[in-house]
């Protein structure tokens, strides 16, 4: 039997029938260009939401629907040995930090959904079982550190505090004391295991630049997320602002 | 009368042309995005032969301080890439054409052949066929490669949630390293893709548009390459 060969792939055209193919062959090729070419403008001249181009922005929101989908509080982040902790942990912002915080006077403001507020004392925080945490830190940027810190997981310290019937509520906010820099999280991220309320990095009270006298660090978000110098915490049902969202990047930001 | 010779059909063709701009898009935007952090150079020892990239190539190209907007674009049209991607292989698989796509027993030695050819190092080149071992060797490994970006994309993408992945590509610094070879690759592919094309002519060409290419004597290149294929048979 004779194999079919590529070249027996022929048939027989008059010159005009080829001219006419040729003809429309181009012609959907060049009008398929300038369908992209003003798709492309198009997609630029649309208004900016949060730093970011409409369409783009709800494309980021459709991404976040499909990918929570694969959200469980059972994936972990990986976490190393605390001998591979890096001993210069990189500082990359001081929005909203403070060098000087009287750690007695200091209090936590913990806002439940009705608005009334909760006042905690960082004696409190560090009496709750500490647990540490040595992993990947990653930043947005793209960059990524294997640091150690120490606090209370977040979800410890709600149940501590009794607010159990708060996480029914969508999201968690929070805020650096002079508000200039702060953060929104969905609720599902807050309460996952190793996001943690930090004291300590490195065995060490942190220092101002790392977020004294407390932070949160969330490894299921880039770096962005992790704010430094907690003044409140808040729970709500309305998506809270967010700083680095309101400068074009994605409100989830998960990892 | 003329015989002409139905060379792309009217598929692989879309899913071409359609995949240029998507990796256009996907390459410029991961520039806005390498740009925030740019680890990767090229060195002998502790001498830095070439850095990616230099400083005058970021602002030639007004790369600098765009890296939302860089990921807000990558991760968008990553969907279209990876669409356009997979149907194009599931096309190939569907249609048959995957036969001249894939290589063969006698691609390797066909394409060292070809390579011989095009150093002007040989005046021998293989008879062609539709594709030559070399190009079924990198039109299929353009296609592991774009499943290799999509993976190392995602390894980088979603390292706690999807750590499995993340282990499977070496872990989240080595994913971004590869992502970004595999991109390099994309851009070397490109540049021997256009001088071959420029170097085959402009019919051929124009086969990527139209789909035929007229076969200028009846007997070309048809009945010496069918006298071949019967020999194997």
């Amino acid at each position: 039997m004779k194999k079919l060969d590529f070249f027996d792939r022929t048939e027989q055209e008059s010159n005009k029938k080829l001219q006419r193919r040729t003809f429309l062959s181009y012609l959907g090729f060049a009008a398929a260009g300038a369908t992209s070419f003003l798709g492309w403008k198009w997609l630029n001249r649309q208004p900016i939401d949060n730093g970011a181009l409409q369409p783009l922005r709800s494309t980021l929101e459709t991404n976040e629907k499909i990918l929570t989908s694969t959200f469980s509080e059972h994936h972990l982040v990986k976490t190393y040995p605390v001998e591979k902790a890096v001993k210069n942990v990189r500082i990359n912002s001081l929005i909203g930090l403070q060098e000087d915080i009287d750690e007695t006077a200091w209090r936590l403001i913990v806002r439940k959904g009705d608005g009334s507020t909760i006042p905690v004392s960082l004696d409190v925080i560090k009496k709750l079982p500490k647990k540490e945490i040595v992993y990947d830190f990653k930043c947005v940027e793209g960059w990524s550190q294997i640091q150690h810190w120490a606090g209370v997981p977040l979800r410890d310290f709600i149940v501590a505090l009794g607010l159990q019937s708060q996480t029914k509520m969508k999201y968690i906010g929070m805020q650096t004391p002079d508000q200039r820099y702060y953060i929104g999280l969905d609720m599902p991220s807050a309460l996952h295991p190793q996001t943690m309320l930090c004291y300590e990095m490195n065995g060490q009270p942190l220092i101002y630049q790392h977020g004294r006298p407390l932070r949160l660090i969330i490894p299921v978000k880039y770096g962005i997320k992790n704010l430094k110098n907690i003044g409140e915490i808040f729970f709500t049902n309305s998506k809270p602002r967010d700083y680095w969202m309101e400068r074009g990047y994605d409100y989830y930001a998960g990892l | 009368m003329k015989t002409v010779l139905k060379k792309h059909p009217l598929g692989i063709r879309w899913f071409h042309w359609i995949n240029f701009p998507l990796l256009t898009i996907m390459i410029w935007s991961g520039l806005l995005i390498y740009w925030a952090y740019t680890p990767y150079k090229i060195s002998i020892g502790s001498k830095e032969l070439f850095h990616f990239f230099p400083n005058s190539f970021y602002t030639a190209l007004k790369i600098p301080h765009r890296l939302a907007e860089g990921m807000n674009f990558h991760f968008a049209f990553a969907w279209l890439f990876i669409i356009n991607g997979l149907l194009y292989t599931l096309y190939t698989i569907f249609s048959g054409e995957w036969k001249y796509l894939l290589p063969n027993k006698h691609s390797f030695k066909e394409a060292w052949q070809v390579l011989l050819h095009d150093l002007h190092i040989r005046k021998y080149h293989p008879p062609q066929k539709k594709y030559n071992g070399a190009q079924r060797i990198a039109y299929t490994a353009i296609i592991l490669m774009g499943i290799g970006s999509v993976l190392t994309g995602f390894a980088v993408y979603k390292p706690t949630q999807w750590n499995w992945l993340s282990v499977i590509c070496g872990g989240y610094e080595t994913a971004r390293m590869e992502h970004f070879i595999l991109t390099i690759g994309y851009v070397l592919f490109f540049i021997i893709h256009i001088a071959q094309v420029i170097k085959t002519g402009w019919h051929n060409f124009q086969a990527m548009i139209t789909g035929f290419e007229v076969i200028p004597n009846a007997t070309y290149p048809a009945s010496s390459q069918k006298t071949e294929t019967n020999e194997e048979t």
